[in-house]
């Protein structure tokens, strides 16, 4: 078999924890219980008033229409609030407090943003409207893509990518078209160990081979290694079509051979990709196009601060450096002499931007994640933009050397981090594991850190506090810590149980897996309602 | 500076803790050469709320809005109304300001939205199951190509001339990287979807047959027949919708034999916002969950047997297959997924029945107003809330010279389709619960004086 | 009957020229809880140190190597609904394929009982 579990994430049930009060309602003070909305809902509820009656069915829809509603409970508006409130509850947010998720940026989304996004001349307009009456919009891609290439210190930027791992693809196929333009068709992307998982599965998706990238003992990529596999024999003897970096790294580290790498990459042919989900770390400080790189996209997600929503939506423009910018992705905006702006979609592209690889999704990109990036920038401005990077840099650095004596910190005898301390689970009691670590933060009231990735440590825990934390809150964050390091040291059975205080305990991942219910279903089937529908004239 | 809560004291003192005397010094590893000595050029330092939004609402205002015309553009992103309470619950905090919910002890909220959602997509399609989120319908769309493929080893598909050309294109881009053969037909200008075309375009090499419901020109085509005719050759149907408030009124793709379905979410919550973020929905046959992509939100139990939700079938994804994932797919539509989930939840079946009802007999009486116009005719036997209106001229004129008129009044064939002439005489028109009696007067008055001159 | 052992986990117990083919009671330990076996089908070639077959716990995935090349026969049908046997029963009811054997002589270059003990205790 390969790779035997190398992070070492088993998920444990966890212990009993002892009897929580109980209470007649379920509810517990502000811990709030909440059924499934087809369980307190019903098909003679509507949040909705409608101003018309709508008439009978045409013959525009003859055989097609449904026997019955659709079976889906409604809630009226009152009832509607109050689920998705209650609901509400049961969650973490960087709103409540520190979300130090490693490789993941969650900083402080500012209102602004939210306020901007909404304005009707950005909410409300549609993505085929005639070009006369979205200028505005154009605008808007047009200068946060100035901004974007102007931090890089790149040569243009793909504004559609959907989210960071739609931006490496749409990166990818920028080198592979331009790979093809020049007739020089390669088959492999070389990618480290501890790159995110969206590095190999974009190359796999692209259509290319992958292969790892030996890291060194000091957490970085293995230059000579990597020049190994490149080959002496020049791009004519190379089959490598690009290298996958993260820089920073998902160690925390920054790759200060990042120009060699490039420089080595480039002589043999081949391009590189920055993956610049860690970008955080130094916008405003290194502009990536000064280390040599090819494309990178930037999560604005992440680094500018737009909202995570639970699980998206992203937005992940790739910066392209002049070799890849003709190949890039429709539609794109373009100004034009007269200070008009211009959309080029298939038909102009056809004359005057060939190489374009095509469309990788419908429309223009993310744009209710653009009008709050650019909000975000204008706001921070050049020195603010500094200061967000050296903050979080600063407040990653003061979690490791407030930690490193009570947890493992493989890399922290080698100088200092980026914007994430890594930590790993050695030196914890048998049978206690970085998951006790973060089920015990839990209880704490923190969100725990990223665990169990990069897969390069075992047990590998990552503290992203981003700039966002004030020292006070990072204090109280690093009690917590040193109070968990500690009992996973001593083996504390207690720890083993937790979360005991949280909306629920240690859930049954395994027993989700082999049983999947991903819907739910009525005991009984729901009741039919009589045929509503009758067939009129048109 | 607002959003940084670091004081000067603070920071002199964690360098104190840390050891070192300037913050430079904990960026010793990037290389001299590399390091910025001052603040980006050309960008303004930090600014007031105030300041920056006077800037962002010059640029907002520069858009003519849908609300503040008469306003009848669809082609895949349609307005309706959002009620008030489904933005005001996206914004709570602990919605919008949370991660993907990888600890689930204390993502519960997020996760039985998810479970929810998953639960009335699943339903609205048809299928056993359904994930939670695809980026667009047009990701979507490609994902269940590849997917098909996956399932049935086969590496052709068909992709008939109803499908959205932005969705066609998507799947031509990654097809070319791929090496899949797409067998893509042209859409033809007659009142009835070409069904036949797409059946006989079905071969034992097939691995799927899509196919859009409504379709581009707002046609329905047989969804059943051509699923009979792809069973008999070992062939998936996936059918595309993009209108999802259709299938408030229209059997579901998924009854109607569909293996895959997917769609754009957008309708139903989520809003125009010039193209993004949308919602991409997924769902398919239970048998092949294990080959599809995205995040999928299952029932379990805790350690004291309360019932919770976690993200499950993780094997299938990236951060834990890596290059033998299913997708690279990872941040999906979560906010989105909330708001599609709130509104549906509002509507409830009969809600959302009700609010297509609304829909079709708006597109109808948008259809007998234009009728009367010399020399135009309504080229769909069927239609939804959608159909294509036929001009005695090249519609993207007539486009510019209704917005000129202050009437945004569809999209023209012509800017869709480029490259097909035949087409270009069609102007695809839709009419939501939002358009008005007035709208529809505005529209038809503003196009007999756009044609006015033009031979019919 | 004879059982051998890989360096990658796996074991193969042979009879003439028909293999069964499973998982050492140590992976399934590593692994932790068994979700989901992906079988290879009937009548599939399969080389030898070649994956044949993947084995999911609810944080891994892991491909399992084929010990020698041949021809899948058989599928362990029990996996489809109780997965769980390959953490309860590894190494005898919880086995993943049977097949017919290509090349006995790829047995020579795997280990016995023995030794493959003695290589997990010095893991």
């Amino acid at each position: 078999m390969n790779a035997l579990n190398p992070s070492g994430w088993r998920p444990h049930k966890g212990e009993s924890g002892g009897e929580a009060p109980q209470t007649v309602s379920g509810d517990r003070g502000l811990m709030l219980e909440e059924a499934l909305v087809f369980e307190i809902g019903g098909m003679d509820k509507c949040g909705v008033d409608f101003d018309v009656e709508p008439g009978a069915v045409s013959g525009a829809l003859a055989g097609h229409v449904r026997a019955a509603p659709l079976a889906l409970a409604g809630l009226t508006e009152p009832e509607t609030v109050r689920h998705y409130t209650r609901l509400s509850r049961q969650n973490y947010a960087i709103d409540l407090g520190p979300f130090p998720l490693g490789s993941c940026t969650m900083k402080h989304n500012p209102r602004l943003n939210e306020k901007i996004a909404r304005l009707p001349g950005f909410a409300d307009i549609h993505p085929l409207q005639p070009q006369s009456t979205v200028q505005g919009a154009y605008a808007t891609i047009h200068e946060l893509a100035h901004w974007l290439t102007a931090l890089t210190a790149m040569h243009s930027v793909a504004m559609t990518p959907k989210a960071g791992a739609h931006g490496e693809l749409c990166g990818l196929l920028c080198i592979r078209a331009a790979l093809e333009a020049a007739g020089d068709a390669r088959e492999v992307v070389l990618v480290p160990e501890s790159a995110h998982g969206t590095n190999p599965a974009t190359a796999a998706f692209a259509g290319y081979r992958v292969e790892n990238i030996p890291a060194t003992a000091a957490g970085r990529v293995d230059l000579a290694a990597l020049t190994a596999r490149l080959g002496a024999g020049g791009p004519e003897k190379c089959d490598v079509a690009a290298v996958m970096i993260t820089n920073p790294n998902t160690c925390g580290l920054f790759e200060p051979e990042m120009k060699a790498i490039a420089d080595a990459v480039h002589a043999a042919g081949g391009f590189v990709y920055c993956d610049g989900a860690n970008f955080n770390a130094i916008v405003g400080k290194v502009r990536p196009g000064d280390l040599g790189i090819d494309a990178m996209h930037i999560n604005l997600h992440k680094t500018f601060s737009t909202p995570h929503g639970g699980g998206g939506p992203g937005s992940g423009p790739v910066v392209l450096s002049a070799a890849l910018a003709p190949f890039a992705p429709l539609p794109f905006v373009e100004r034009q002499a007269d200070g008009t702006m211009r959309l080029v979609e298939e038909e102009e592209a056809a004359i005057d931007h060939p190489g374009s690889f095509g469309r990788m999704a419908a429309f223009h990109g993310q744009m209710g994640m653009f009008t709050r990036a650019l909000t975000y920038i204008l706001s921070h401005g050049a020195d603010g933009l500094r200061q967000v990077a050296e903050d979080a840099v600063l407040n990653a650095n003061y979690v490791l050397r407030s930690l490193e004596d009570v947890l493992d910190a493989p890399f922290a005898d080698a100088g200092p981090c980026m914007h994430e301390a890594l930590f790993s689970d050695t030196g914890m009691a048998e049978g206690f594991s970085t998951l006790d670590i973060a089920k015990g933060l839990i209880d704490e009231g923190f969100h725990p850190m990223t665990v169990y990735f990069p897969l390069v440590v075992h047990g590998a825990m990552l503290v992203e506090p981003t700039e966002t934390e004030s020292k006070a809150g990072l204090d109280r964050f690093i009690a917590a810590m040193r109070s968990l390091a500690g009992r996973a040291r001593a083996g504390d059975p207690a720890l083993k149980a937790a979360p005991v205080l949280a909306p629920r305990r240690r859930l049954d991942e395994t027993l989700a897996a082999r049983k999947p219910v991903l819907t739910w279903r009525a005991a009984p089937a729901p009741p039919m309602e009589p045929v509503l529908s009758e067939i009129g004239g048109s | 500076m607002r959003y940084l809560p670091l004081t000067a004291d603070d920071r002199a003192a964690m360098l104190g803790v840390i050891g070192a005397d300037h913050v430079d010094d904990l960026f010793v590893d990037v290389p001299a050469e590399a390091r910025l000595d001052g603040p980006v050029h050309g960008l303004a330092l930090h600014a007031s709320e105030m300041a920056v939004e006077r800037h962002m609402s010059a640029l907002a205002q520069q858009n003519l809005s849908a609300g503040s015309a008469p306003f009848f553009i669809g082609a895949g992103a349609y307005r309706h109304h959002i009620p008030a309470s489904v933005d005001h619950l996206i914004q709570r905090g602990e919605f919008l300001t949370a991660y993907t919910p990888y600890q689930p002890e204390i993502a519960q909220g997020t996760l039985q939205v998810l479970f929810e959602f998953q639960t009335q997509v699943a339903r609205l399609l048809g299928t056993d199951v359904a994930n939670a989120s695809m980026y667009d319908g047009s990701t979507a769309c490609w994902e269940a190509i590849a997917m098909a493929g996956r399932v049935t080893k086969r590496g052709r598909a068909v992709l008939s001339g109803g499908v959205h050309p932005h969705y066609v294109a998507t799947a031509r881009t990654m097809a070319r990287f791929t090496g899949d053969t797409l067998e893509t037909l042209a859409p033809v200008l007659e009142a009835t979807p070409d069904d036949t075309a797409t059946i006989a375009a079905i071969d034992d090499a097939t691995s799927c047959v899509v196919v859009q419901y409504p379709d581009i020109l707002g046609r329905i085509p047989d969804i059943a027949a051509i699923c009979a005719a792809a069973q008999a050759k070992g062939a998936l149907v996936i059918a595309v919708v993009t209108e999802p408030v259709a299938l408030g009124l229209l059997r579901s793709p998924g009854e109607l034999g569909a293996d895959i379905v997917v769609g754009e979410g957008q309708s139903i919550g989520v809003g125009l916002n010039f193209g993004g973020p949308y919602l991409g929905l997924f769902g398919c046959r239970e048998k092949f969950v294990r080959q599809m992509p995205g995040r999928l939100c299952g029932q379990t139990v805790d350690a004291d047997g309360k019932r919770g939700f976690v993200l499950t079938l993780s094997t299938r994804e990236q951060h834990i297959r890596r290059e033998k994932a299913t997708s690279n797919i990872c941040t999906n539509s979560g906010l989105c997924a909330l708001a599609f989930s709130i509104h549906m939840t509002l509507l409830g079946g009969s809600g959302l029945d009700r609010l297509a009802r609304i829909n079709h007999a708006r597109a109808r009486a948008m259809a007998k107003r234009l009728a009367q116009i010399p020399g135009v005719s309504v080229l769909n036997d069927s239609y939804f809330n959608e159909l294509t209106l036929v001009l005695p001229t090249d519609a993207r004129h007539a486009v510019r010279d209704l917005a000129d008129a202050g009437v945004l009044g569809g999209v023209s064939l012509g800017r869709l389709y480029p490259d097909n002439p035949e087409l270009a005489p069609g102007l695809l028109l839709t009419a939501t619960e939002t358009v008005t009696d007035a709208d529809i007067e505005a529209l038809a008055t503003a196009l007999e004086t756009a044609l006015a001159g033009v031979p019919a | 009957m004879t059982r051998y052992f890989t360096k990658d986990h796996e074991w193969v117990e042979v009879e003439g020229t028909s293999g069964t083919v499973g998982i050492t009671d140590f992976a399934q330990g590593q692994l932790g809880d068994i979700t989901f076996v992906d079988l290879p089908a009937v009548g599939e070639g399969v080389t030898a140190g070649e994956a044949a077959s993947v084995v999911d716990s609810v944080k891994a995935a892991s491909d399992v190597y084929s010990p020698v090349s041949g021809t899948v026969s058989e599928a362990n049908p029990a996996l489809e609904t109780a997965p769980e046997l390959v953490n309860t029963d590894p190494e005898s009811g919880g086995w993943l394929f049977k097949l017919t054997l290509s090349d006995a002589a790829q047995l020579d270059a795997l280990m016995d009982k023995a030794a493959y003990d003695q290589y997990v205790a010095g893991l």
